[in-house]
């Protein structure tokens, strides 16, 4: 067992190594699609590390992600780098602590509605503040963080958030979680704190999602609100990690990586058109692949039919 | 028998709970001693699950207290309730089906404290799963798991967290003659481990063969309380249950 973790490990350190390098190409073009590829790594794998064992959809990623591009356009200038990340990160951690401890309650498409709906307050609320006492609509982001700057940023973020998913799985929390996710009266009856693991998890994804909306905006020079929450995020976040599977670790990036590339294309050619067929897409990944290609995966060494299609139903 | 002088593992006094105009449970009150099985019985609709549901949690109390070795629990959160030593079954049985038989006991042990090191919980869960007759099956996932199996998982992720108060909501129900005799022992053999436990029960073999004393319940109102064999004789009872289940399985 422990032999298998550390080939895993090493493994893994040898592809961040070797990822690393990848600015080093001289290839704007590559370096801009590595880049998206990073960061809907992270935000997909976040996404599935409250979502996967909990089965709460949430449509929060883009509220978390717009305000630690936020924070960015706002103190950016002002304070040094490290110190924005981390105003970034507690106040993504703030607000997901509040939303969480307010909405967990809620169940199945009562938190699905309430986290979209959450996106767009927050959003307006931007706007407003920034309309009445700012009195701008936009802000430039002046920092001196480069292509590649961002992109290290990411990945060092990827390798932290495998990191952290890895240990969380293992610990009692991550136990917890699943206990829940399976029935959470069952879980309660065992002891479990059952607002405080889910708060707990919600908590610690979204703040890796404010991570990287406060990473990713020094790409843009000039952000508006309907450029940092811009709702399309929520959703291809929740389709790569569907298509991935959420209920592992490794899953979400399954789906990360080609949905990128896939919108990376369709977008560039079906402008128009790309939402109604990021729409079909969904369709097709929810039918076709109720457990997502980690699932595939797993058929093989799956312990029955029975439990599989359980699952899925 | 709290004559004894002991304090009760459970005292209920004035349990209330009403569904909009139904009140499932009226003005309730009783108490169990230490060691003892207490048999919680009454017709289908009569505030059984519900008087259950209110000791462990699940739903919050009108009115009413209940004691759980002399602390008032009422109102308060399940994981906090089920931390304090009470562990309960399901009438409809609930177990982590996309979970295997290790897992599932594992979850029942792994949030009690004083937490067990890893290697301690591994002996316990081997030695819960023999003790319920699902030795072998440590691997198999919950979910392919005969009627009776998932019953018996169920009973040994109550009994995992090590519980002073075993609710046990219809256990019995459903098993063949043979099965139910093995029931029956094991229920006793947790008495031998000083486990106080309230049986809610349909099945009259068993509530004769294991129960103490019982109360009887109708229209969510204790209509009588005592010896098994008196209440089991008494006129009310035996009118209360006229209609409904048999008077004897
Ligand atoms: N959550 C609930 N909401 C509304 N009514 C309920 C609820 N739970 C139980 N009841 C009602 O309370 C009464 C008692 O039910 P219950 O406690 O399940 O009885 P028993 O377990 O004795 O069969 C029934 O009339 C039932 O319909
Ligand atoms: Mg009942």
């Amino acid at each position: 067992m422990s032999a298998r973790i550390a080939g895993i490990g090493s493994l893994a350190l040898a592809a961040i190594a070797l990822l690393a390098f990848v600015p080093r190409l001289g290839n704007a073009y590559y370096l801009a699609l590595s880049i998206s590829l990073l960061q809907y790594t992270v935000l997909a794998t976040a996404w599935g590390m409250f979502s996967g064992p909990t089965r709460y959809v949430s449509l929060a990623t883009t509220a978390f992600f717009g305000v630690g591009a936020y924070t960015v356009a706002v103190l950016g200038e002002i304070l040094p780098w490290p110190l924005v990340l981390l105003i970034a990160a507690a106040l993504g951690a703030m607000v997901a602590g509040v939303v969480g401890l307010s909405t967990l309650r809620l169940s199945g498409v009562y938190f699905v509605i309430f986290t979209f709906g959450l996106t767009e307050l927050i959003r307006q609320l931007v706007v407003w503040f920034e309309v009445n006492k700012s009195r701008v609509l936009g802000r430039y982001v002046f920092v001196n963080i480069t292509q590649a700057d961002i992109y290290w940023q990411l990945l060092a973020l990827t390798a932290a958030v495998f990191l952290l998913g890895w240990l969380i799985a293992r610990s009692r929390l991550g136990f917890a979680l699943r206990v829940i996710g399976e029935d959470e009266t069952v879980a309660k009856h065992c002891g479990i704190n059952t607002t405080f693991a889910k708060v707990a998890l919600f908590t610690i994804s979204a703040t890796i999602m404010t991570l990287v909306g406060a990473i990713m905006a020094p790409r843009w020079t000039y952000i508006e609100p309907s450029i940092a929450f811009n709702s399309m995020i929520s959703f291809q976040v929740l389709i790569m990690a569907l298509l991935g599977g959420a209920h592992r670790l490794w899953g979400p990036v399954l789906g990360a990586i080609p949905l990128t590339l896939l919108f990376e294309l369709l977008s560039a050619r079906f402008p128009n058109t790309f939402t109604i067929i990021l729409g079909c897409i969904f369709l097709v990944i929810v039918y076709m692949l109720p457990r997502g290609v980690a699932g595939l995966f797993e058929r093989r060494s799956a312990p029955s039919a029975k439990t599989t299609q359980r699952v899925t139903a | 028998m709290s004559s004894d002088g002991g304090t009760p593992v459970l005292a209920v006094n004035g349990l209330r709970r009403a569904f909009g105009g139904l009140v499932a449970v009226n003005d309730l009150g009783f108490e169990v001693a230490l060691g003892e099985i207490m048999g919680l019985l009454g017709p289908n609709g009569s505030g059984k699950t519900t008087a259950l549901n209110l000791m462990s949690g699940v739903l919050r109390p009108d009115a009413g207290t209940i004691r759980l070795m002399g602390q008032d629990i009422a109102g308060l959160a399940s994981y906090r309730i089920a931390r304090l030593g009470l562990a309960r079954t399901f009438q409809l049985v609930r177990v982590l089906d996309g979970m295997d038989c290790r897992e599932n006991i594992r979850a029942g042990l792994a949030f009690q404290k004083p937490h067990l090191t890893a290697a301690e919980a591994e002996l316990r869960i081997g030695a819960l799963l023999a003790r319920v007759g699902l030795a072998g099956h440590d691997q198999r996932p919950a979910a392919d798991l005969t009627y009776i199996d998932r019953k018996r998982l169920e009973l040994a992720r109550a009994l995992a967290a090590k519980p002073r108060l075993l609710l046990l909501d219809e256990w019995l129900a459903g098993l063949n003659p043979s099965e139910l005799a093995i029931g029956i022992d094991l229920i006793r053999s947790l008495r031998a481990d000083g486990i106080t436990i309230v049986l809610v029960e349909h099945v009259m073999s068993a509530v004769r063969a294991l129960c103490d004393r019982c109360i009887v319940m109708s229209s969510g109102r204790k209509i009588a309380e005592g010896l098994t064999a008196d209440v089991l004789s008494d006129a009310a009872v035996v009118k209360a249950y006229l209609g409904g289940v048999a008077a004897d399985a």
